[in-house]
């Protein structure tokens, strides 16, 4: 699906390596919506959230709200950036585009894949997509900006993870 | 054809009350799970309201409210402004939907409010304001269309 370099050594795909659930368990959210982590690579994350009652916007057909989706890809894009940098730095969401190009499938999970493309020194782009089983059949797509280090005070997200 | 609305329908017009409103809102799973809920607005329109709660922080540290929550509250605003001017009980969906987050979301509540910028026949453009204490310092806003007609219309 994708070329994918060597594995770097930082300390989040080393957390990815021993414990997946320690990217997402800090998140309270992310705890409470019940995410996932698939797999991380430098700049690339793929999460899943899994289909539950709890979700449904539309109780008339069972298809879950498009803010879940929102979430899963917010969330998987953070930790994309987070693969993509040398070093922990806090990561604030700037912009956040979605395009739903159909409703998700009632019953299914949803796996969200999310790509930091280029990072600058106070920004980091990503573009990603949710779907079911084929990627190249989307839920939907995302673009999204994120700015680097906007809270020095607190790295954030990433305490929990040992540097 | 003309994108306006169905005939002896004006489009943009109240057909529901917040009460009514409210009661669509909670009959939906999800926004029962993240804790969103309706009030009057003081303009005579409808305003949304996502009450803090331990589950939808993002950030422990800060606290702050995840950026995804913000996101789906922004989209819930809009539906819920759709709603109130809706002709039937057909669900608006979601074609795009664009967020700039402005600010961190701290541990209280977030209110938001739906501008109409155009309703087509088929598509409506929605702006949207999520704000906490002052209407004034938005912490986030959205820019999105959304489906408006029926399948078989």
């Amino acid at each position: 699906m994708v070329e994918v370099g060597p594995v770097s050594t930082s300390a989040i795909l080393d957390a990815v390596a021993e414990r997946k659930g320690m990217l997402v368990n800090y998140v309270p959210h992310a705890v409470a919506l019940g995410l996932v982590v698939v797999d991380a690579r430098p700049g690339e994350a793929w999460l899943k959230v899994p289909y539950g009652a709890k979700l449904v916007g539309n109780p008339a057909t069972g298809v879950i709200h498009g803010g879940v989706i929102t979430t899963l890809l917010d969330n998987c894009a953070g930790i994309a950036v987070a693969t993509a940098l040398p070093d922990l730095r806090s990561i604030a969401t700037l912009d956040l585009r979605i395009d739903y190009m159909k409703p998700a499938t009632p019953g299914l999970d949803v796996i969200g894949y999310t790509r930091c493309y280029k990072v600058t020194r106070h920004i980091a782009f990503v573009q990603g997509a949710a779907y079911h089983e084929d990627p190249n059949d989307p839920i939907a797509t995302t673009a999204m900006t994120f700015m680097l280090g906007a809270n020095k005070a607190a790295p954030g997200a990433w305490s929990g993870v040992k540097s | 054809m003309s994108e306006s609305g169905a005939p002896g329908q004006t489009p943009g017009q109240p057909t529901r009350t917040t009460e009514e409103v409210r009661a669509l809102l909670e009959a939906i799973p999800y926004c029962r799970f993240l804790g969103i809920t309706v009030e009057d607005g003081a303009d005579g329109g409808i305003v949304s309201r996502l009450r803090f709660g331990e589950q939808i922080v993002g950030n422990a540290a800060l606290p702050a409210i995840h950026g995804g929550v913000i996101g789906a509250f922004l989209e819930t605003a809009a539906i819920v402004e759709l709603l109130r001017i809706a002709p039937d009980d057909a669900l608006p969906k979601p074609v795009d939907i664009t967020i700039a987050y402005l600010r961190s979301a701290r541990a209280v509540d977030t209110l938001a409010r739906t501008i109409v910028t155009k309703h087509g026949r088929r598509v409506v453009n929605v702006r949207v304001e999520a704000w906490q204490d002052d209407p004034a310092r938005p912490v986030a806003t959205a820019q999105g269309h959304f489906l408006v007609a029926r399948d078989d219309a």
